[in-house]
């Protein structure tokens, strides 16, 4: 199966990597010392690494080849297992019971850290969904989310501060304020293209960073906020752990509500705009759709469940500084999307839930987390552009009439 | 008075380190029309590798003109390494991809380029060997400006004029004009395509690693996070000039470097590059072709 010409190639490959890294890995200095530390062990990971996956790399190659010849593109048009399960009703229902009775269970089938780790992951679901309306189903490339989650979570701390709002009233309140700055953003942005669109967002991202960072009277600066209150339940003075689930529970209802909403938005006329608008503009804008309108609106939704996540960032954590709004959660909040696949709930979902359960879980590779984003997104975009779960968008087949007798 | 011109010069270093990375952007973008997101990686990595050599050169005794001239040809050659590297696995399999798809690629890259150095260096500050001496004869106005402000200048004008040459009268250069004209077309007259991409690459990595250098060597530390920020701010630059074009990049960089200068001199440092994103995002909103691009008319 592997001529030696093939070998050759990958023993080339992994010579030019060891070659790559060479000054990197191997190197070490210490200039005040004046130590140099030669790891040549790692030139041989490098080298035995980059020719094993060229190898893989390869064979992948070589069957899909085999697997397009034999099957003529068929798998292309048929809808991944998960949705063709979720069609149907009679597995849909008894599903999501499941799924809602072990989210139900969970806190009290788990210690509080374990609840603690899953309120996150399910923050990062919302916020996942969120900029799923805004790249995955408009097919705007956002790289500042962040900035929405920031405005949430400090109009929370700082209303929170300064006045003494409590939690309920702050939620909408938030959410609104970061679908008001969505907006402010989007109207003179959005008549860029894509990609100066998604270096604009980027830029706009780091400014609401950097002015929380800078501006100590308005946000206490670098040091941030602390002491912001809990959320109440109607007066009930709520014990640590309880309040714990309690947050926890809340983020679940979110969840659900966002799945709903989201979903409902999928099949509405708006869905549909935001579809053919991620598809073709020009003849998005020559059917009739008014592109500035329609993207605004993506682009406010997306925003305001940034910022109801953040209020309960604020709320859950109890502190908010500039340092948790960084360019590299947005990153984070992205490759859920693309890993999830983007436009599919379900994919968003199992994104997210991967992305951040598997780093708490496997402390070990937490510090390789952030490498392994980077080649997630890379990696996707190269063997899978369509992600885990590809959302197969509805569409018509004609069946050739037995009888026919015309072509 | 002094005060002006202090700012003036400290603007146009900073602007011909600019310049120096926003070549390459605009460069690939003007053949492929992708933004490079990794490129201020690349730039943090020639920075790196001129750190590592000078490190361990100076350990080892050599002299100083030994030294300067190796870091260089080291972080020139692996930058562009990695440059090309970059490029045949990050993007030459989506070249027909949706638009957003090598983008998405792009910043992944960079995020594990900039993990990947993490990890295999050191999260923390390192100090950068002070590789430009200080000259005698600049003595008389060392106090606004600095022998490195001056090397660093001269350096970028060299280099300039290289480049310039390289592009006008190479038989590379005219191919990657034509390329950047009309990639189809070239390909039919015989230019070898991918070739002419993997050259941009390693002329604009190669760059970015002489920045990289220069500016290491005159702020005196370098990290791993320094590419983000430099990338951006020369992505700016390549915008506000216009994007592809190549004098439009070097006088947009010119234009950033002196508003930064001015801008945290005489109103306030601590928002310095607020001042740089926010002129991005008024360029992009009332000039989206910049200051020498051409304007784009797309056809249906």
């Amino acid at each position: 199966m592997f001529p030696v010409n093939e070998l050759k190639r990958s023993l080339l490959v992994s010579i030019w990597f060891a070659f790559l890294t060479f000054p990197i890995m191997v190197i070490k200095v210490d200039p005040i010392e004046r130590i140099v530390t030669w790891r040549w062990d790692n030139m041989f990971f490098v080298a035995i690494g980059s020719f094993v996956l060229s190898i893989l790399v390869k064979v992948y190659f070589v069957r899909k080849e085999r697997r397009a010849g034999s099957k003529k593109a068929q798998t292309a048009l048929t809808e991944p297992f998960v949705h063709r399960i979720l069609r149907e009703p009679r597995f849909l229902y008894p599903l999501c019971l499941a799924c809602l009775a072990f989210a139900i269970l969970f806190p009290h089938l788990f210690s509080a850290y374990q609840t603690n780790i899953m309120t996150t992951a399910l923050m990062y679901v919302v916020l996942g969904l969120g900029l799923n309306i805004v790249v995955g189903v408009a097919g705007l490339l956002d790289l500042g989310y962040v900035a929405f989650y920031a405005v949430g979570a400090y109009s929370y701390a700082l209303l929170n501060m300064h006045f003494g709002l409590g939690f309920w009233i702050v939620l909408p309140i938030g959410g609104l304020l970061a679908a008001f700055v969505g907006v402010l953003l989007g109207f003179p942005v959005l008549r860029l293209r894509g990609d100066y669109l998604a270096i604009v967002t980027l830029g706009f991202g780091e400014i609401i960073r950097l002015i929380l960072e800078n501006w100590n009277d308005f946000s206490q600066g670098p040091s941030g906020i602390a002491n912001i209150s809990r959320p109440g339940l109607f007066g009930i003075d709520l014990s640590f752990s309880a309040s714990i689930n309690y947050i926890y529970y809340l983020v679940v209802g979110l969840v659900i509500f966002t799945i709903f909403v989201v979903n409902r938005l999928q099949s509405s006329r708006l869905g549909r705009a935001w579809l053919a608008l991620r598809e073709d503009e020009i003849a998005c804008q020559a059917m009739g759709i008014d592109k500035t309108r329609t993207k605004l609106i993506a682009f406010s939704l997306g925003a305001f469940w940034a910022g109801l996540v953040g209020v309960i960032f604020a709320a859950k954590t109890t502190f908010v500084n500039p340092a948790s709004f960084t360019f590299l959660e947005s990153a984070i909040i992205l490759s859920i999307v693309v890993l999830g696949g983007m436009g599919s709930i379900v994919g968003v979902i199992l994104g997210a839930l991967t992305l951040i359960l598997l780093p708490e879980y496997l402390r070990a590779l937490a510090e390789y987390r952030m490498l392994a984003f980077g080649g997630i997104l890379v990696v996707m975009m190269i063997f899978k552009p369509e992600g885990l779960i590809s959302n197969v968008r509805r569409s018509y087949q004609f069946k050739k009439l037995p009888s026919s007798e015309s072509e | 008075m002094d005060y002006f011109i202090e700012l003036f010069f400290g603007g146009l270093t900073r602007g011909s380190i600019y310049a120096l990375i926003a070549l390459g952007y605009t460069m690939v973008y003007g053949i492929i029309g992708l933004i490079n997101f990794a490129h201020g990686e690349i730039y943090m990595i020639g920075a790196f590798t001129s750190f590592i050599v000078a490190t361990v050169l100076s350990i080892y005794g050599f002299p100083l003109l030994a030294i300067v001239v190796i870091a260089a040809l080291a972080a020139a050659v692996w930058s562009s390494a990695y440059g090309v590297t970059i490029e045949k696995i990050a993007y030459r399999p989506l070249r027909h991809a949706p638009r957003l798809s090598p983008l998405i690629s792009a910043i992944g890259m960079s995020i594990f380029l900039q993990n990947y150095v993490l990890l295999a260096q050191t999260s923390d500050f390192l100090p950068f060997p002070a590789l430009i001496p200080e000259f005698a004869f600049m003595e008389p106005v060392a106090h606004i400006v600095g022998s490195s402000d001056m090397v660093i200048l001269v350096t970028t004008a060299l280099v300039m004029l290289a480049l310039t040459l390289l592009i006008k009268f190479t038989r590379i250069g005219k191919a990657m004009r034509a390329t950047a004209q009309d990639r189809t077309m070239a390909m039919l007259v015989g230019i070898n395509v991918d070739r002419v991409i993997s050259a941009t690459f390693v002329i604009g990595s190669a760059l970015a690693a002489i920045g990289g250098m220069l500016i290491a060597s005159h702020i005196g530390q370098i990290n791993f996070y320094i590419g983000f920020i430099a990338g951006i701010k020369a992505f700016t630059a390549a915008v506000l000039g216009g994007i592809g074009s190549i004098p439009g990049a070097v006088l947009g960089s010119l234009v950033l470097g002196l508003t930064e200068s001015f801008a945290t001199g005489y109103v306030s440092s601590d928002y310095e590059d607020v001042f740089a994103f926010s002129l991005l995002v008024l360029i992009l909103i009332f000039k989206p072709s910049g200051l020498l691009g051409k304007a784009e008319t797309k056809k249906v």
